[in-house]
């Protein structure tokens, strides 16, 4: 490579540098990505689709035509969740039912990225609809982790977060409904934010859970996070539910967590965290305090029942957002078929994976005429409940921390036959969606050989204090994040 | 006396008329070639999201507040979940148990009686697409080859009106629905075009024993959309029931279908009786929260409403309230009459022409009142000549048809064509005299006592003048002469 660029290593502010100063084009950035994509994509399976002819004449467009027209992300080599619909390129959101759909229109958040010159690279792997915590629920085979092909990436922005980890993008949009984003970048080594519920538009963002859904960035380090983030944030029309952040994101600079508190709720740390994972988690909680701030034990009293609520709400709101999937208009359709409830009920049954299934299942019955209070009705007063436990320990705590995910990835297969396994590897980061709360996943060592993601959670609104925390806590930790690239052990 | 008593209830749906659709920018229209109006949110395309449309809620509250209803300070949209290919996203966004305004009432006319019945709630929603079947019988889903779908009204704001079943008759529930129809119209947010299907209502009936206080089982007439098969179906469903009663069985819960051609009503055979509609919040959008202020203002932007109208024409007017119902009913016709008023004419005359020669001539050409070349000024002038005598009654009725010949003013006409009455007591005398002198037996007749002859001599002097002699004079004269 004449450029010298490492991709496994490049961050998008040092990339934003070389292109400002122009020490390499956009064309030449680019091609250092599809370079990488062409020597790991097999491997990893990332994308769904790698849109590389309309990247490069873009980067050529940016190079030749734009000069000081160019956005302040112009040239950045980006990947896009496929649940974001984007004009004209096939979005899928993993799942057979969409197999061939076109959108009409592009979300906003990418629509914002567009209008600042970043260049997409492609559309990347997911679960099927964002369900699923590995990948693994993709209807176009799964994604593997880049730091042991054996594993999983997580999920579901898995295909983002292995993309980044990978080299095959320099950062990525993911969507976190439970743990989406933070989860797999955890587990993928990289970092990932969820930003407070409305702060991005969800206009375009194909809906899993509309009250839980929230887009937001993967990258590699946590200024490129800020950097990202402070893009695609704003009150968007076309979205009733968004709101313009009270203030601008701002890119972190601190080194030190002087006179902050930081509270360690007791019950994320119960049973199910992996020795490793409490290990790095208990290191780094030391760090914290050696960077002078402080960490006292406080208690997020219904934590057990996030969960459940969480598996009641999501499926509920599942249930009705997928049900516009009907062959009728767009996508997938059985055919031949004897009349229109045939119809519907082929093409559902055999464009939708097994996962979104049980979960429209369980949304239809928690919904149901005798059983909606004791199920959805309850959930709702359960997530009243998760909320004011956070809004309880903001009165003690600037920052709840935990680790993000119970345990590293684990081996593709492990837990495809065990739902409930599954869903346990999203109890520490799914009360914050109940919540509707920012909070960023952060590297914080390897167990194991494989990455332990450390979680910040703040109050509403306060993605610059959690920003500049996590900034601090990744200079001391100086995790390295290069991907091994262990070969699958089968 | 009739040992039984119905009692009705009504749900009403109005499309408003709004420039754009309930959750999109999508212009509302009519009669637009297919699917030329539509975007990704009223597609439902993936990723689309709702944004509510300010003017719909404004227009919704005003049907509520002339309804009197209480508009609640928080409301918040469900989804109504069921799949059908006229509803794009398989969930209609509609209000459930927190609507935008509850407990209100209407007062209507039936005959002499003024009626009130309660409404229990006023509630925001969007309508569903227009489903087209190709081949088979024409229009039917039954044996078709195919259905289309018209996206162009799917999403269009409709407002539903739930009413109490307060209504005792077939007859008060159409009448209850055309008062109904002229408020909503009057207040400028619906056209309520009935062909169109602007308005349609659920109908409900069940009978009990006359002065009873507790319900019988009701049965269901859905999306209809004619008051007068309305009335037809209700009336027939009633009858049906009685006999049922009667006869020692009990009525169904069900939905019924009524065919006007024979005049019954059978039970819908549909396989979505049991519809769970998995009502929820919906997500997408936040709680409606209603400024008071904002409401106040809403309230007194409202135009004088129908009912208050017409008690006003009877007070103001002194019209019977038969006159008052028909002028006052309609805002376009009672604009008309009441510049009619205004130029100076006494108010029973100017009710009798609007009601009279105008109506007639409105439901003859299809113009709305205050179209046509019929303007209230040129009726005013026509009621005055013809209140002063310048012209007979007979007379000004000639004049009218001549006014809509011509274009013309009535004063022209009268002049152009001598129609002015004559009251020239010199002038008729000679005619007067001239009829007895054609008719000397009864002449004799008359001065032998039969007095009632003095009618025959009028009419007689009246054909001889084409109507324009002054019945008056030409009364007094006839007996003059003859008594002379």
């Amino acid at each position: 490579m004449t450029t010298g660029l490492d991709p496994l290593r490049l961050t998008a502010r040092e990339a934003r540098r070389l292109l400002v100063d122009g020490e390499v084009t956009a064309a030449e950035l680019l091609t250092a990505y599809l370079d990488q994509i062409e020597a790991v994509e097999d491997a990893v399976h990332a994308y769904l689709q790698v849109t590389a002819d309309n990247a490069r004449r873009y980067a050529t467009e940016i190079d030749s035509e734009m000069g000081a027209a160019r956005g302040a992300l112009a040239g950045l080599p980006t990947a896009i969740k496929d649940n974001m619909v984007t004009e004209g390129v096939v979005t899928t959101c993993a799942s057979k039912i969409l197999h061939n759909y076109q959108p009409i229109y592009t979300a906003t958040a990418v629509k914002q990225l567009f209008g600042d010159h970043v260049v997409m690279l492609g559309k990347a792997n997911m679960d099927e609809f964002a369900m699923g915590s590995s990948c693994e629920n993709s209807g176009f085979g799964p994604t593997r982790n880049p730091w042991d092909l054996s594993t999983v990436p997580g999920g579901s922005s898995g295909g983002s977060a292995a993309a980044v980890a990978a080299g095959e993008a320099l950062w990525a949009l993911g969507s976190d409904t439970g743990g989406s984003i933070r989860q797999p970048a955890a587990l993928c080594g990289v970092v990932g934010m969820k930003p407070t519920y409305g702060a991005v538009s969800r206009y375009g963002l194909v809906a899993f859970a509309s009250s839980l859904d929230q887009i937001g960035p993967i990258t590699r380090d946590v200024w490129d996070c800020a950097l990202l983030l402070g893009h695609i944030v704003g009150r968007d029309p076309c979205d009733s539910t968004s709101i313009e952040l009270p203030c601008a994101v701002e890119l972190p600079t601190a080194e030190r967590l002087d006179g902050l508190r930081f509270g360690i709720p007791g019950e994320y740390l119960a049973a199910g965290v992996e020795p490793g994972v409490r290990a790095r988690f208990d290191e780094t909680v030391v760090r914290i305090e050696e960077l002078g701030g402080v960490c006292e034990e406080i208690s997020l009293p219904h934590t057990e029942y996030a969960l459940p609520a969480y598996y009641i709400i999501a499926p509920a709101e599942a249930s009705a957002n997928l049900a516009r999937f009907d062959g009728v208009r767009y996508g997938y359709r059985a055919a031949p078929v004897d009349d229109l409830i045939d119809m519907y009920e082929r093409t559902r049954g055999e464009g939708f994976g097994a996962e979104v299934k049980r979960r429209i299942m369980i949304g239809t019955y928690a919904l149901s005429s005798g059983y909606y209070d004791a199920f959805y009705g309850q959930a709702q007063r359960v997530r009243t409940l998760v909320r004011r436990d956070f809004a309880e320990a903001f009165e003690a705590v600037d920052l709840v921390v935990s680790p993000t995910s119970p345990t590293v990835a684990f081996k593709l297969g492990s837990r495809t036959a065990d739902p409930l396994a599954m869903y346990m590897s999203d109890v520490c980061t799914i009360p914050v969606n109940l919540a509707g709360l920012p909070a960023i996943s952060i590297p914080c060592g390897l167990a194991d050989g494989l990455p332990v993601g450390f979680q910040l959670i703040g109050p509403a609104f306060s993605e610059n204090a959690i920003l500049s925390a996590a900034h601090a806590l990744e200079q001391a930790i100086g995790f390295d994040q290069v991907a091994s690239f262990r070969e699958a052990g089968r | 006396m009739s040992a039984w008593e119905p009692v009705v209830g009504l749900e009403i749906h109005v499309e408003l008329d709004t420039r754009t659709k309930m959750f999109c920018g999508c212009a509302v229209t009519k009669g637009d070639p297919p699917n030329t109006h539509t975007c990704p949110v009223c597609l439902a395309h993936p990723g689309a999201l709702p944004v509510v449309n300010q003017r719909a809620v404004e227009y919704a509250t005003r049907i509520a507040l002339a309804l009197e209803c209480t508009v609640r300070p928080r409301n918040v949209f469900h989804r109504k979940n069921y799949f059908y290919p006229d509803l794009p996203k398989a969930y209609q966004i509609s209000q459930f148990d927190e609507p935008l305004a509850v407990d209100g009432w209407f007062e209507y006319w039936v005959g002499e009686d003024k009626l009130r019945c309660r409404i229990n709630r006023v509630h925001m929603e969007e309508d569903a697409a227009k489903l087209v079947h190709a081949g088979g019988e024409a229009g039917r889903i039954a044996g078709s080859d195919y259905s289309m779908v018209d996206f162009n009204r799917g999403g269009t704001p409709l407002i539903e009106i739930v009413g109490e079943p307060d209504i005792p008759s077939a007859e008060a529930a159409a009448e209850f629905l055309r008062q109904l129809r002229g408020l909503i119209v009057e207040l400028g947010v619906s056209e309520c075009n009935m062909e169109e299907g602007q308005v349609r209502w659920d109908a409900n009936l069940s009978v009990r024993p006359a002065g009873g206080a507790e319900l019988g089982t009701r049965t269901e007439l859905k999306n209809m959309n004619s008051f007068r098969f309305l009335q037809q179906a209700l009336e027939a469903e009633r009858v049906r029931q009685i006999e049922v009663l009667e006869a020692g069985g009990a009525i169904d819960q069900e939905t019924l279908h009524f065919d006007p051609d024979t005049g019954v009503t059978t039970p819908l055979r549909s396989k979505e009786e049991a519809h769970d509609y998995r009502y929820f919040p919906e997500p997408d959008l936040v709680p409606l929260v209603m400024d008071a202020a904002w409401v106040e203002e809403v309230r007194a932007g409202l135009p004088e409403l129908p009912g208050a109208r017409v008690e006003r024409f009877m007070e103001q007017y002194v019209l019977s309230r038969g006159d008052a119902l028909l002028l006052g009913s309609s805002g376009p016709l009672a604009r008309f009459y009441e510049e009619v008023v205004a130029e100076g004419v006494d108010p029973k005359a100017a009710a009798n022409w609007t009601m009279g020669e105008y109506l007639a001539h409105l439901n003859e050409t299809g113009l709305e009142p205050g179209r046509g070349h019929v303007t209230p000024g040129r009726l005013a002038a026509l009621v005055k000549l013809v209140q002063e005598g310048a012209v007979s009654a007979t007379g000004g009725k000639q004049v009218f048809a001549l006014m809509l010949e011509e274009r013309g003013e009535p004063a022209a006409i009268v002049a152009k064509h001598g129609l002015a009455q004559v009251s020239d007591a010199g002038e008729l005398e000679a005619v007067v005299q001239k009829v007895l002198d054609d008719n000397p037996s009864q002449v004799e007749q008359f001065r032998a006592g039969k007095e009632q002859l003095a009618g025959f001599f009028v009419g007689q002097v009246m054909k001889a003048t084409r109507g324009r002699a002054n019945p008056k004079l030409v009364n007094e004269l006839v007996r003059d002469l003859l008594t002379r």
